[in-house]
């Protein structure tokens, strides 16, 4: 008998509200569907009433947790047309905000996955050695969040030479920490039971849905803007892809918890080799054309599609976030697990997705789970394989 | 090291489809102009010959008709292989990719609401982001669409006055 459990569609923890119809037969996970538009804010039709200058503050906001994402990506669209060179001291500080970013941003996947399987002690952890990337942001640009550092032509900060030391110091405890966790969640042999060969998706599926970032690299796509498409700074310092070919939400955590490392490593390199000079280029007008931003966001590609007409707002600017195309491939990763699994299957794209709350499960015009109870069976199967493995 | 987009892709291109006129604008960035009734068969081959990904779609609505813009990433040079065609207002249609590409399944309803362009032979084509309620023959992104909005600003103004 086929029942229907719906993930969704509102909570206030749930950044972008997605509803999930999950198909269930008793246990076992038979289908998907996925319903978006909840909260469809309309930026594509408001950036072409707002001038090239003003549109980094609206993209910014598109999201708050990569909110140097899709700014840096509009940018370089608007760069790309205009063909704008950007002195060398704005890629470098552009690179190091784009990186820190990516820390920040695996540290709060990291959590939250913990705190759905249960294991809060990980959640608190996570999050609390955030603080110190957050006092980085805060020490460079003012704010914890919308940092509002990118600009046509280059940065809008400078990050000044009196503060490397203390950006290094901060770095040092980030990379002690990330050790620490990654060490503990790695070693974990209840994590192991509960992540490993669950939600796998395969490299077909993976290249047919066409996702990307640490979901296609933990299905073994190797695929990386910073590495394919090389801009600003990242063309001129070493560092490492991280692949994984199992698929699994092992896989996925891992790329997570080690591009964490390659992250902290370019920030070093970055302000190590930072050039002098100036931070932007002078942009007079921008020239009819079109011009194409890709930046590598933490979730993986932000593309942006800027069209000019000479006028000083775009003719057209199409945004792609990278869940847009990591959120469909869920039909394939989720199908034949168990409920128990679904919630965590469902968050490992990292769709900005917190939430298990509002979930009602109807059996004969009853309600049967709630949200809570998904996220209950999610730790009672967790608190399972800790009793099986005694700890 | 910089990678350079592939010219050899762009001769088979070339070679393949003749109507196909290319533009590039910079290293990576390049632009094929094709007429709608082989913008499959070109995508087809991108994707299934090249190893291209589809990472968007984009439509615009300009005076002369509904320009679609599939943007083709080719990973292992970096380079983006946008294909660009134009459908006209009074016939929107063009054939879907869904069939063999899932990753245009969601882009091709969302233009399919936003802009009113029908894509022949897609598994779903029920709209994406708008509300149920939502009128099918109302396009918001459509140019017609944003000047009644703008009428509609200034009459509210005028009777606030």
């Amino acid at each position: 008998m086929k029942r229907i459990v719906p993930i969704g569609p509102y909570h206030p923890l749930q950044e972008e509200p997605e509803f999930f119809k999950l198909i269930v037969e008793g246990e076992k996970v038979v289908d998907l569907e996925i319903n978006i538009g909840y909260n469809h804010r309309g930026h594509e039709f408001i950036a072409q009433k707002m001038t090239y200058d003003q549109i980094p503050f609206l993209v910014e906001r598109i999201c708050g947790i990569c909110s140097d994402s899709h700014p840096y990506a509009y940018v370089m669209a608007v760069e790309d047309a205009a063909r704008i060179e950007v002195p060398p001291r704005g890629q470098y500080i552009r690179t190091i905000i784009g990186e820190l970013e990516r820390i920040h941003s695996h540290y709060l996947w990291v959590g939250l996955a913990g705190h759905f399987i249960g294991y809060n002690t990980v959640w608190m952890w996570v999050w609390r050695y955030r603080e110190p990337l957050l006092d980085i942001f805060e020490l460079i640009m003012g704010n914890r969040n919308h940092y509002a550092i990118n600009k046509v032509g280059g940065a809008r900060r400078d990050i000044l030479p009196e503060h490397y030391e203390k950006i290094e110091k901060y770095l040092d405890l980030v990379e002690e920490k990330t050790t620490m966790f990654t060490k503990a969640v790695l070693d974990d042999p209840v994590i192991h039971a509960r992540l490993e060969n669950v939600g796998i998706l395969s490299k077909e599926d993976a290249i047919a849905y066409g996702v990307l970032g640490p979901t296609a690299r933990g299905s073994g796509y190797a695929i990386d803007v910073r590495k394919d498409d090389p801009y600003d700074a990242y063309d001129k310092v070493d560092w490492d892809m991280i692949v994984f070919e199992e698929g699994d939400i092992f896989a996925k955590a891992k790329v997570r918890l080690l591009e964490c490392y390659e992250s902290i490593k370019i920030v070093r390199q970055c302000l190590r080799d930072m050039p002098d000079g100036p931070i932007e280029a002078r942009v007079d007008e921008i020239p009819p054309g079109e011009g194409i931003g890709r930046h590598e966001a933490p979730r993986g590609e932000v593309f942006h599609y800027v069209r000019s007409d000479g006028s000083n707002m775009p003719a057209r600017h199409k945004i792609r976030a990278p869940s847009y195309m990591n959120i469909p491939s869920n039909v394939v990763a989720v199908k034949g697990y168990s409920i128990a699994d679904a919630a965590l299957v469902l968050a490992a794209v990292d769709p900005c997705y917190c939430c298990t709350e509002r979930t009602v499960v109807f059996e004969d015009g009853k309600k049967k789970f709630t949200g809570n109870d998904l996220l209950r069976l999610s730790r009672q199967k967790t608190e399972k394989l800790r009793r099986r493995y005694g700890r | 090291m910089k990678k350079e987009y592939s010219q050899e892709i762009l001769d088979e291109i070339g070679a393949k489809f003749p109507h196909a006129s290319v533009k590039i604008h910079a290293p990576r960035r390049t632009y094929i102009n094709i007429p709608r009734d082989e913008v499959y068969d070109l995508a087809k081959f991108l994707f299934a010959e090249k190893e291209c990904r589809l990472s968007i779609t984009t439509g615009t609505d300009k005076r002369d008709g509904i320009e679609i813009l599939y943007h083709f990433s080719h990973d292992p040079s970096g380079t983006y292989y946008n294909i660009k065609t134009l459908v006209p207002k009074d016939d929107p249609k063009v054939r879907s990719l869904a069939d063999f590409l899932p990753a245009a399944n969601w882009i091709e309803r969302e233009i399919h609401e936003l802009l009113g362009v029908d894509f022949t032979g897609h598994p779903n084509l029920v709209p994406l982001l708008t509300a149920e309620t939502w009128p099918a023959d109302l396009h918001p992104l459509r140019r017609d669409y944003a000047d009644e909005h703008k009428e509609f600003k200034i009459e509210k103004t005028g009777r606030d006055q």
